[in-house]
């Protein structure tokens, strides 16, 4: 029952990255909170690619990490842009986008 | 026997030159002239006048050698030997050439005697029976001076087949030919349009220089020349209305030539209604004539027909009213002659070729043509009275009294012409064919001259023809203008030996009333009228001359003798008044009477056929002519004195009359009546058409008012009741209720909506997390 531990992994550093993303303010640790949860969908691809037998898994896993690691130059990229027009990177100010 | 003996005869007969075969060509020419002027003139970059110039003349120089053909054909049927015989070459070809001579056996001395006339020949190709009865009384064909007894060749007549309806039926109608005609008095009067035409052409080449529409001018000008000789050349009486109609078309569109200016083409209108009331009466004329005479069109059967009493003499009244209705508009005849002076909008030159060989004697051509019918329809032999001399009388008179008034010289020369038409008219309508021919023939040639001489005294005085204002001593200045102005004017004055002496003296002779005249019958009323115009002619052409070219000049131009272009044709035309009365001197002339006396008639006039009447020909009086010759010298002279004095009181005055007028009232309502042109303007214009106007147009905006606003208003009453139901119920309550309804959902749901998008991502990431798990939740217990 070796899955099952992946699994469990997985969902507790899903429900982390979640909480983190709902709760702080801080823009980096929002990103980094997202980090935790785009780890926690790898660590299930690879896990069931490993018990599958299936290499596809594995694959899967490589394009997240490549598209997080650009994600994250993105949003790091906007978080500096927030900062140098408002001296903050408080996210609960980012409020543009109402209607 | 009869059949054999005419069959060996034929051999004898004498064929007509081929020349006159292609008569046709004349028209065709000019025809081509206008299109060539139209389509080639400016494309080539050459005057349009080289093209007229060139056609006109080579349609003289054709003319001139169809009337010599003619004249040698003449001669040599009026010396054949005997009785020659008709129609021998009838199945020669498809165009038939008829071509017959026989003799008309009255060689009584006593031309008045009546009644002693042999049967004359039938010039018809079909029916030989008829004809060699009619022909079977031979006689002798000797040219005899006093003896009358002569005969001239049939018609010759070349025609196609435009429809061929089968011949004449009960049912069915008659062929439709088109063809010409060659007679005397369609060569002369080929002779007489192309020979104007020609000098009108050389002096527009001057007098229209650097007009604005010169090649549009020559066009029309050879357009008018090929309708007047495709009509003069007809065969047949369709072809005559066409080619009357094409005549009257031209003339409107050349005396419109300056349409710009209003009343220039009020006048080019008025000539062309005034002379469509007239076409309708040539139009019934024909019709009539079409069936009285066994449904032909052929001008030599119908007149055929009437001679021999096939058409009866009340239906050739009729007809010949009708068909006088059209020769009193287009010829100018009283009552109808309105037109004719207002033409003299157009330019000079056209003046002169409407009035001198075109248009206006197309009229008296159509009597001439149709001679029989009018003969008989009238009752001209043994009569004393009749609408076609009365009608004449009345026109010569009463146009002549208008000249007295004008100020304008074309205008005076314009009633001169309405009067001498009416001469012409007079003398066919009394029955002195060849006298009415004769004055047409020399009245073209002298009053051409008269006008183109007008055009030439207006060309130095500005464009003026005003006689009071603007001219007066011009005989110092232009002396060509001024002597063949005065010759022109003695010949219709008919001064001796000129033109109109002769001719004139024949119309007064044929009246018949004078002792030792003879003549068709006993016509005093028209003698008496015709007496009176010969007095008045003189006298308004005096004053006419008076006011031109004596007396001191009152103009302020500077007046000079006119161009070569302008002067060579009225030489010509001044040679030409003096040298035309000699053509047909009276028989019992000394010296000149027995060698070429009555040439003109022998030329022209049928006689011993059958498509023409046996008319009685008046003898030449010396007393008359010296008579009718004192009286126009006498009412010349008075004038000349009136006016001599004038000039002595005062040296620039034009008239005065004036004064004299407002002294008696009776001359000054005459003078009144005159210069309002006996009101028949106002008649027309105010009374005729203004009454027709009214009662027409109260009777169209009634039915406007009532019927047709009616319709129109009620269904838009109608339309407006449903457009408002429409509007309450559907377009309110439906339309506009669904579309509020709509927008009012939108605006509520946005207004709900608008909440929750609060900008926030982290509130946006609740809600995503939030209904993921709820989705999640919704999967797990459903699966």
């Amino acid at each position: 029952m070796w899955l099952n531990q992946f699994l469990f992994f997985a969902a507790i550093l899903f429900c982390i990255g979640v909480y983190g993303v709902l709760t702080r303010k801080n823009g980096v640790l929002v990103l980094m909170s997202i980090e935790l949860i785009l780890n926690a969908v790898n660590i299930n691809l690879v896990a069931f690619g490993a018990y599958n037998q299936d290499i596809a898994g594995q694959v899967f896993a490589l394009f997240i990490i490549a598209v997080a690691a650009a994600e994250v130059g993105v949003g790091l990229a906007i978080v500096l842009l927030i900062y140098r027009n408002r001296r903050s990177i408080n996210v609960a100010e980012a409020d543009l986008l109402k209607g | 026997m009869i059949t054999q003996l005419l069959a060996t005869e034929a051999a004898h007969a004498v064929s007509p030159p081929a020349i006159f075969d292609w008569v046709w060509l004349i028209p065709a020419i000019m025809a081509a002239s206008f299109v060539c002027i139209l389509f080639l003139a400016k494309r080539l970059r050459i005057d349009a006048h080289w093209f007229g110039i060139a056609a006109v003349g080579a349609c003289f120089l054709f003319s001139l050698a169809v009337a010599g053909s003619w004249i040698g054909y003449v001669s040599d049927a009026s010396h054949g030997e005997e009785a020659l015989a008709p129609g021998e070459q009838a199945a020669a070809s498809d165009l038939f050439v008829a071509a017959a001579a026989a003799d008309e056996d009255h060689a009584e001395e006593d031309h008045a005697e009546e009644g002693a006339h042999a049967p004359s020949v039938s010039c018809l190709e079909a029916d030989e029976e008829v004809d060699h009865e009619a022909s079977a009384a031979p006689g002798a064909l000797a040219f005899a001076e006093a003896g009358e007894s002569r005969a001239s060749p049939c018609p010759v007549v070349n025609q196609v087949s435009w429809f061929d309806n089968g011949g004449p039926t009960e049912e069915g109608g008659a062929d439709i030919n088109i063809g010409t005609l060659v007679d005397g008095q369609s060569v002369m009067l080929l002779v007489v349009v192309t020979f104007i035409s020609l000098l009108v052409h050389i002096y527009s080449t001057d007098y229209v220089h650097g007009d604005r529409r010169y090649t549009h001018y020559f066009a029309f000008l050879s357009l008018f020349t090929a309708s007047m000789l495709f009509y003069v050349l007809s065969s047949s009486t369709l072809q005559m209305i066409v080619g009357w109609e094409l005549v009257g078309v031209c003339s409107f569109a050349l005396i419109g030539h300056w349409w710009e200016d209003r009343p220039n083409s009020d006048a080019a209108l008025k000539a062309f209604l005034t002379n469509r009331v007239g076409d309708i009466g040539l139009l019934v004329g024909m019709t009539i004539l079409y069936f009285a005479a066994g449904k032909t069109f052929d001008i030599g059967a119908i007149n055929e027909a009437a001679t021999t009493g096939v058409i009866s003499k009340n239906t050739a009244l009729i007809a010949s009213l009708c068909l006088m209705a059209a020769v009193m508009s287009k010829s100018g005849q009283f009552v109808l002659h309105t037109w004719l002076p207002d033409a003299m909008a157009g330019p000079t030159p056209v003046s002169a070729l409407i009035h001198a060989a075109t248009m206006v004697v197309a009229g008296v051509y159509l009597i001439g043509r149709m001679y029989a019918v009018f003969y008989v329809g009238f009752g001209i032999d043994g009569g004393t009275f009749n609408a076609m001399a009365v009608i004449g009388g009345l026109t010569c008179v009463g146009g002549g009294a208008l000249a007295f008034v004008q100020r304008d010289l074309k205008k005076v020369l314009a009633y001169s012409t309405v009067s001498q038409l009416g001469y012409m008219v007079l003398a066919l309508g009394v029955g002195a064919y060849t006298a009415g021919m004769f004055h047409l023939f020399t009245h073209a040639i002298f009053k051409a001259c008269l006008f183109l001489g007008a055009g030439s005294v207006s060309h130095a005085c500005h464009h003026s023809f005003d006689m009071k204002a603007d001219m007066g001593g011009l005989r110092k200045y232009m002396p060509k203008t001024f002597w063949t102005f005065i010759i022109a004017t003695g010949a219709l004055a008919g001064i001796p030996p000129l033109a109109g002496f002769w001719s004139k003296d024949e119309i007064l002779a044929g009246a018949g009333v004078w002792p030792g005249t003879g003549g068709n019958g006993d016509y005093y009323v028209p003698f008496i009228f015709g007496m009176i115009t010969a007095a008045m002619t003189a006298a308004y052409m005096t004053r006419a001359v008076w006011l031109t070219f004596f007396g001191e000049y009152r103009g302020h131009a500077h007046p000079h003798e006119s161009g070569h272009r302008l002067t060579v044709p009225l030489i010509v035309l001044a040679a030409g008044s003096v040298v035309a009365g000699f053509l047909n001197v009276p028989s019992t002339l000394p010296v000149l009477g027995s060698r070429i006396g009555l040439w003109f008639e022998h030329q022209v006039e049928p006689a011993g056929i059958a498509s023409f009447p046996t008319i009685s020909h008046a003898k030449a009086s010396f007393s008359l002519a010296i008579v009718a010759t004192g009286v126009g010298l006498l009412a010349g002279f008075a004038v000349w004195s009136y006016y001599k004095r004038l000039y002595r009181i005062d040296r620039h005055a034009a008239e005065y009359t004036d004064h004299w007028i407002a002294r008696m009232p009776v001359l000054r309502a005459g003078h009144t009546l005159l210069v309002n042109k006996y009101y028949l303007d106002h008649l027309y214009t105010g009374v005729i058409a203004g009454s027709v106007k009214g009662w027409v147009a109260r009777a169209a905006y009634w039915f406007n008012q009532n019927v047709l606003d009616g319709v129109v208003n009620g269904v838009g009453i109608g339309t407006a009741a449903v457009g408002r139901f429409v509007y309450k119920y559907v377009d309110q309550a439906g339309i506009d209720g669904a579309v509020n309804a709509s927008g009012a959902g939108a605006s509520e749901s946005g207004q709900l909506l608008r909440k929750v998008q609060s900008g926030k991502v982290r509130q946006y990431a609740v809600l995503m997390f939030g209904a993921a798990a709820v989705l999640v939740g919704i999967f797990i217990v459903a699966v």
